[in-house]
């Protein structure tokens, strides 16, 4: 049995379990925090696809999370609350968005790549803070969310946690079986050496756009919910500074891995609500924290708990 | 099989490319040499489509493939290898041959079946491995690979490309007596399926290998024909061979 599926399956198991078993501890404020992590985690996988499968250092992936949750907030304020036909509209503009900014920003590799992700990061950013019928800089407070079929059954509580399970899941293994398959193993040699990947008779640019804009949809999936969770939207979810959360997160958990994104996302949250529950300073601690993982465990998260196989090859 | 007309290339004002013709046919052999920066790799790189031309065609069969990129000239059928060992590092011996071989069969647009349980693939990836004699290291990872295996690796994945064409630049480089005669071996064995334009400083190789032989120097081919004819060629010992050879 695959060592990664088996602690994939039992972070899933747990997770499932907490609906039924945080009001018998009697905190409910977990379910939040939960979903808090498994929205953070959702962005991280995506940003994975392309940072630790395909070797491409984003720097930009968070405003897509914010196209993602704008389109939500605005399909909402027109009307619109079927939640499937706003997936399908935030699939649509973050997916329009990431072809055009990809294919500009994938003319260019490594570092240049990295600041053409964050300078069309920003303008996006800045793009949001001048909606002023959205709430500009401030931010917009929703007042209607979206329903599933009609029902208000996803909106809050344990219906929206199993919603967003699904979509963590959902991701978790689709992200996972495209890096392994076919178009996966073309994105991982061009990582590897793209020069090679090309002489073998690979487009790879081609290769890398397609899984630019896959990454930047699941990204926006991440975003739709944030704004169902959050009943509210505002432009510093796209900021850079979200973006580099996330990178941090994935190479906290182990770039490349199966659960790696999963497991740094958690980490993040969760380090960042237990040290700052106790201590104000807490990033003093969490700082060198994040030096002592990097330095000593190079494969993340995922190698401590998998310390043999280096599966992603 | 493959002709080069006419080819130009300058980099500024340095003329690395002077007017360079040549043909190989099938079963031929056609080995480049020349002093170091006389303009071997760039005229490789022309060739495979990493630089382009200033003037001048590259015909792989009856096909103008001077205006293709990189990849769609090595979908048309032109294998190469690197001065400098180039694999895919991470993947294992037989995932760096089975992903040349996924470039020729089948899409690579398949979103979701894990490509490494491909068994046409991987069968296919351990014939050829066989064949350059690399078949007991399939699951090594290729960066695992000493230098001598990285070469005989670098032929596998070139021949997974199903190639009508081998460009080597120069295979036996850092290679030891031994390992270089095995390879020599194995170029004389290819050379019946591929034509092959050879690139190479071992001298001892050439001469084994090639059917034919152009001294390139300053970017200009200054004798080309059989190689006792070459080694003859009071200008190409001049240049190159000098009076050892």
């Amino acid at each position: 049995m695959d060592r990664g599926l088996v602690i994939g399956g039992v972070i899933f198991a747990f997770l499932l379990a907490m609906p039924v078993l945080l009001p018998i501890v009697g905190a409910e404020y977990l379910t939040g925090l939960l979903i808090k992590a498994m929205l953070l985690a959702i962005a991280a996988i995506s940003l994975d696809l392309i940072i630790g499968h395909g070797g491409m250092v984003s720097l930009g992936h968070a405003a897509f999370i914010g196209v993602g949750a704008y389109t939500t907030a605005i399909g909402l304020q027109s009307g619109i609350e079927e939640i499937f036909v706003l997936l399908a509209i935030t699939l649509g503009a973050t997916g329009a968005i990431a072809l055009v900014t990809g294919i500009l920003a994938l003319r260019t590799s490594g570092v240049y790549f990295l600041m053409i992700t964050l300078a069309f990061g920003q303008m996006i950013y800045f793009t949001l803070t001048s909606l002023a019928a959205y709430g500009g800089d401030d931010g917009l407070t929703l007042w209607s969310l979206a329903t599933l079929f009609g029902s208000d059954i996803v909106q809050d509580g344990r219906g929206l946690f199993f919603f967003v399970f699904a979509a963590l899941l959902l991701t978790w293994i689709g992200v996972w079986r495209v890096s392994q398959s076919r178009f996966g193993r073309v994105l991982r040699a061009a990582r590897d050496n793209p020069q090679r990947a090309e002489v073998m008779g690979y487009p790879v640019a081609r290769y890398q756009l397609i899984a630019y804009v896959i990454a930047a949809c699941i990204a926006g999936v991440s975003g739709l919910l944030l704004v169902q969770y959050a009943e509210f939207v505002s432009p510093s979810i796209a900021a850079w500074q979200r973006s580099g959360d996330l990178i941090v997160a994935i190479v906290l958990g182990g770039l490349g891995s199966r659960n790696g994104a999963l497991l740094g996302a958690f980490f993040i949250v969760i380090m960042e609500e237990f040290l700052s529950s106790f201590l104000h300073e807490w990033r003093l601690i969490y700082g060198p924290l994040l030096v002592l993982l990097v330095l000593f465990a190079k494969g993340g998260l995922n190698d401590l708990l998998q310390p043999t196989s280096r599966e992603a090859s | 099989m493959l002709a080069i007309e006419n080819l130009n290339k300058s980099f500024g004002a340095l003329r690395v490319t002077r007017d360079v013709s040549l043909s190989v046919s099938r079963g031929q052999c056609h080995a480049v040499i020349g002093p170091n920066g006389a303009g071997k790799t760039t005229l490789i790189h022309q060739i495979s489509g990493v630089l382009r031309q200033d003037s001048g065609r590259v015909l792989l069969g009856e096909r103008d493939v001077s205006h293709l990129s990189v990849w769609e000239r090595a979908q048309a059928g032109l294998g190469r290898t690197f001065q400098i060992t180039s694999v895919l590092p991470t993947f294992s011996v037989q995932e760096n041959v089975a992903t040349a071989l996924q470039a020729k069969t089948g899409s690579s647009l398949r979103f979701f079946a894990p490509a490494a349980d491909e068994a046409a693939l991987n069968d296919r990836a351990q014939t050829i491995l066989s064949r350059v004699g690399l078949a007991d290291r399939t699951d090594l990872p290729a960066g695992n690979l000493s230098h001598g295996e990285l070469r005989l690796l670098e032929i596998a994945i070139a021949l997974a490309g199903s190639p009508k064409f081998l460009l080597l630049d120069e295979p036996m480089a850092g290679l030891g007596k031994t390992e270089s005669m095995a390879l020599i071996d194995l170029l004389n064995d290819l050379r019946a399926d591929f034509p092959i334009l050879l690139v190479e400083h071992d001298m001892d190789a050439v001469f084994q290998l090639a059917d034919a032989l152009s001294v390139l120097v300053d970017g200009e081919i200054i004798a080309t024909g059989a190689p006792s004819e070459v080694r003859e060629n009071p200008q190409a010992r001049a240049a190159y061979l000098g009076d050892g050879a």
